[in-house]
């Protein structure tokens, strides 16, 4: 393995020698200074034409063709000249609006950007997005809906409180239509046109903005409650790694014990945060246009840590144009928002159609016991283990039986379980014992599940 | 649900609010890239 990292490492070292190439400055006397064929055939194979050749011929009276020629100019100074002034940034403009942009009529870098964003950007983000819903949709074929597998016991555990449903709704309310209105803002003049024309677009275009850029402070209050509410017990655990390697038994009988949260769940959360608080920030710039300019200092510190020169791609550049940091911050806003919503519908998914029970969770707050019992089998310990009198439990109305021995079960074993009423409900019960070892840890700490054999 | 509700009913009133309060804080468009000499409102 460490043979294979070294092989690799160096392997990687020796890019940089591919993008060796000099050149001279080629011969340009042909057109008289301006590009030459060899420099148009250049740029259509999609290498790079050094323009100083270009960018540096403005304002020089003296190459301008005189006034009383055939096709000369107008009071001395060449159109050319001017075009190509405006074009690489040297023009002397004046505007009565103010701020970086006003007086950029031309931006040379940004065909750049406009290529990356109508090209790869558009079919990446939305192969990505398709491709989710496709392997989901898979799944449920060949797994179809994942149920409670023993018996349903009528009683439910409250898993969220009021505030915590408040906030996870809160945030993801607005991100479906942070969401819905970014994918409009890309792909709408593509697709939306097309189908509903002009007018009916713009309209729906300039909802869609006021509602992206207002609705996003929604998204970062609940940003910051999930963060708080729920950071305690999302912080990696032993259990975790068991629970990985069985895959979080989607694909296997039984279930791996979890506490409160699931590493599945850890990973989501995580997720979140870290891709939320990025597509925050990088929102923020975009919401105060001009003002928050994060992309050259990043780059420079890139270039600090050599990075450029091992890979081969040379230096980034530290001094970036206000468009060209806005356009950086909109593509990085958009490929971590397209990564997001990817998670994200995983997400919904499961907890929807995917998972009988889960829904509750969120819906209800209150969830069935069963299901936490197979699901969060270390949690429902916690839980039902430090209520004595007061029990955190409560009976679904619809259930008649009278008493609840189990939820009383501090020290109990499933065995006491068993004699609740149902001899159906009790023989569930032990299977599912036999299947979760760890039930029967009931008066060791939960911090310290020990795999305990199937009990017969 | 109605926690849901509730939330949804938030995220509107957030929304506004956010939009009247930087309005009137002068983050519009309108007040960072223009001035007195510029006519927007016909």
């Amino acid at each position: 393995m460490l043979r294979a990292m070294i092989a690799l490492i160096l392997t990687l070292s020796f890019l940089s020698t591919a993008n060796a190439q000099g050149g001279a400055a080629p011969d340009r006397s042909a057109t008289g200074g301006a590009q030459t064929l060899g420099d148009i055939m250049t740029r259509q194979r999609g290498e790079e034409v050094d323009n100083s050749f270009r960018s540096g011929a403005t304002g020089d009276a003296s190459r301008a063709a005189d006034i009383s020629n055939q096709l000369g100019t107008l009071g001395g100074n060449s159109d050319p000249e001017l075009w190509r002034a405006l074009r690489f940034g040297s023009a002397d403009i004046t505007a009565s609006n103010t701020g970086p942009a006003a007086t950029v009529l031309i931006q040379d870098g940004g065909m750049g950007w406009l290529k990356f964003r109508e090209g790869p950007l558009t079919t990446y983000g939305g192969a990505l997005l398709m491709g989710v819903i496709a392997l989901l949709a898979a799944f449920f074929m060949y797994r179809g809906r994942i149920k409670i597998d023993g018996e349903k016991t009528g009683r439910k555990i409250t898993r969220f409180k009021a505030i915590e449903r408040f906030g996870h709704w809160l945030l993801s309310g607005s991100f479906i239509l942070l969401g819905l209105t970014g994918l409009i803002s890309l792909f709408g003049r593509k697709f939306l046109i097309p189908t509903f024309g002009h007018e009916a677009f713009s309209f729906l275009a300039v909802g869609s903005k006021w509602v992206h850029n207002n609705v996003s402070w929604a998204f970062m209050v609940a940003l910051g409650m999930i963060f708080v509410m729920w950071v305690a017990e999302n912080i990696p655990h032993r259990t975790d790694i068991n629970w990985l390697r069985k895959g979080g038994g989607i694909f296997s009988k039984g279930h791996p014990p979890a506490k409160k949260f699931n590493a599945g769940q850890k990973i989501i959360f995580w997720s979140v945060i870290v891709l939320g608080v990025s597509i925050s920030v990088s929102g923020l710039s975009l919401l105060f246009p001009f003002e928050i300019n994060m992309f050259a200092a990043t780059f420079a510190k890139i270039n600090a840590t050599g990075i450029g020169g091992l890979l081969g791609f040379g230096e980034l550049r530290e001094v970036l144009a206000p468009h060209e940091e806005m356009q950086y911050a909109q593509l990085w806003h958009s490929v971590v928002s397209f990564v997001l919503m990817a998670i994200i519908l995983a997400h919904i998914y499961i907890g929807s159609l995917g998972m009988e029970g889960a829904y509750d969770a969120m819906g209800s707050g209150d969830v069935e016991e069963q299901w936490a019992r197979e699901h969060h089998s270390l949690w429902v310990e916690e839980v039902l283990g430090e209520a004595n009198n007061v029990s955190e439990t409560r009976k679904a109305p619809a259930v008649k039986a009278a008493k609840a021995p189990a939820t009383k079960t501090a020290k109990g074993t499933s065995a006491k379980a068993a004699k609740v009423p149902a001899t159906k409900v009790a023989k569930a019960t032990l299977a599912n014992a036999a299947k979760v070892p760890v039930a029967k840890m009931v008066n060791a700490t939960a911090a310290k599940p020990k795999k305990v054999p199937p009990k017969k | 649900m109605k926690t849901m509700f509730i939330a949804f009913f938030a995220i509107a009133v957030i929304a506004v609010g956010a939009n009247v309060i930087l309005k009137q804080a002068g983050f519009s468009s309108k007040n960072s890239t223009s001035g007195a000499a510029v006519r927007l409102d016909n």
